[in-house]
């Protein structure tokens, strides 16, 4: 299982790499794995405020579908839209190429529900 | 929960393990989409072991079964299978199966895995003519090889001519050096192949020669998320989706397993159904905006008025495009009718589509 010590993680299985004011968020590599084949990841929410939990996208798979979360307050700046054209890449490139969306936030990030690598790691055994 | 002959192996092949109708059974081995394909070109194998055996048999066999089944079980001969199921008195189905004629005095029913105890139940309370049953679910194992590659694959561990065998029929012979298995021309994939009924203490040695067998072919294990995609293409119905104890076989299209020749359960009901029609029919339906339908999702009309519900969908990998069934007024159930699946409060738009969703070249 691939858990990339640089970045943090939710208990939603999405993993944040905070740049600045502005973070990029995706799904682990154990949640794609969990979900398998992916075939569709559609987010609408570009441009909007939202608050921590809400939901920022739906991912589906062959069998399943899931909720995106936001992992904290913040605007969605940007979407991925290669995801559009091939989903795959969350399976393929979790933590690259299958990046989900970036998020702006203001002043201080509380990353105090954040989980590192460590934490992570302990969570999904 | 209980776990098949063959649970070891799945591990140690790094299949993913998920609860099914009480078995842990192997979901998936490297992923749906190329597990599909290998069905769908080549040569597959499941571990359909969780599945329910019944024995029937005696003077009164033939009896029983032409009562608590909808099809005509007397035009079966030995060696030939029926699809069928059992009505349950309420006009909605307790379980759709396989009956295998293997004398006048003797039948197999192969029924759902999560419909075991309740099939058992009711076919024993419908048993007041004497005939004897015999559950052997629990010592028996099942695996489905499927795909165009399975004669190639199989023909060397049997002396029985596999490509000289129709569509639902079996016949008992010696297979990977076991006697008396049952090697059957059925399946649930729409790509043809055998199914194979050994004893459990047999199970782990002939699905080692299977795989053996079959390495020049490129067989390889496939998880039971395919078995669901490969199904929805063609349209078979699943036991808990698109049929139930609410749906009557008429409804689910199964007219043609059912029967009017002989007398049976909710035989007045489902005739007076077939001769005045229903007010509701199962349909396939292929999605034309992007979304996947999914069980439980709403079918409305261009209105936006409720129309009925979804009760299978996927995203198809042999055909790439998103592929459901559900219930759907009688009035609308024609092909090319348009219609909108409720995903997450949109209406996007499909259209009912002719089954099978997939036709092998």
């Amino acid at each position: 299982m691939n858990i990339p010590s640089d970045l943090k993680y939710t208990k939603d299985h999405e993993w944040v790499k905070v740049q600045g004011n502005t973070a990029t968020i995706g799904i682990t590599d154990f949640a794609q794995s969990e979900l398998g084949d992916i075939v569709f990841v559609e987010i609408e929410t570009t441009g909007e405020d939202l608050d921590a939990g809400e939901v920022f996208g739906t991912i589906e798979a062959v069998k399943t579908v899931s909720d995106l979360f936001m992992p904290f307050k913040g605007n969605v700046k940007e979407f991925n839209s290669e995801l559009e054209a091939s989903p795959e890449m969350v399976n393929e490139d979790p933590y690259g190429k299958g990046w989900m969306i970036k998020i702006e936030f203001e002043g201080d990030l509380d990353d105090s529900e954040l989980l590192d690598a460590e934490a992570y790691k302990d969570l999904v055994g | 929960m209980k776990k098949t002959a063959l649970y070891d192996k799945h591990v140690a092949l790094g299949a993913k393990m998920v609860p099914f109708a009480g078995y842990e059974m192997p979901v998936q081995y490297t992923g749906v989409k190329e597990e599909h394909l290998i069905v769908r070109n080549g040569v597959g194998m499941f571990d359909v072991s969780h599945m329910g055996e019944f024995y029937v048999k005696g003077d009164k066999a033939l009896a029983l079964l032409q009562k608590v089944t909808t099809n005509d079980v007397s035009k079966l001969i030995p060696g030939k299978i029926q699809y069928s199921c059992l009505p349950n008195g309420k006009g909605g189905i307790v379980d759709d199966l396989l009956v295998y004629c293997i004398s006048e005095k003797e039948y197999l029913l192969v029924v759902n895995a999560s419909n075991i105890e309740k099939d058992w139940n009711w076919i024993k309370s419908q048993n007041d003519m004497g005939a004897e049953m015999v559950n052997e679910s629990d010592s028996i194992s099942l695996f489905a090889i499927q795909g165009p590659k399975t004669n190639d694959a199989l023909q060397s561990l049997t002396d029985v001519v596999l490509s000289e065998m129709g569509y639902y029929t079996f016949s008992i012979g010696k297979f990977a050096g076991v006697e008396n298995v049952i090697i059957s021309a059925t399946g649930y994939t729409g790509s043809g192949g055998f199914e194979i009924y050994v004893k459990n203490k047999d199970a782990e040695k002939v699905w080692d020669a299977i795989i053996e067998a079959g390495a020049k072919l490129d067989l390889k294990p496939i998880g039971l998320a395919a078995r669901d995609t490969l199904r929805l293409e063609m349209g078979f119905c699943l036991y808990g989706n698109d049929i139930d104890d609410t749906t009557s076989p008429i409804e689910a299209g199964l007219g043609w397993i059912t029967k009017f020749t002989k007398d049976f359960i909710d035989n007045d009901l489902l005739l007076s159904q077939k001769e005045n029609g229903t007010d509701r029919k199962l349909v396939g339906f292929t999605m034309i905006d992007r979304g996947i339908p999914r069980k439980d999702y709403r079918i409305l009309d261009a209105d936006g008025n409720e129309m009925g519900v979804v009760t299978s969908g996927t995203q198809s990998p042999s055909l790439d495009k998103a592929i459901g069934m559900g219930y759907v007024k009688a009035e609308q159930k024609a092909s090319g009718t348009e219609i909108f699946i409720e995903i997450r409060n949109k209406s996007l738009k499909a259209e009912i589509t002719k089954l099978p969703f997939y036709k092998a070249d």
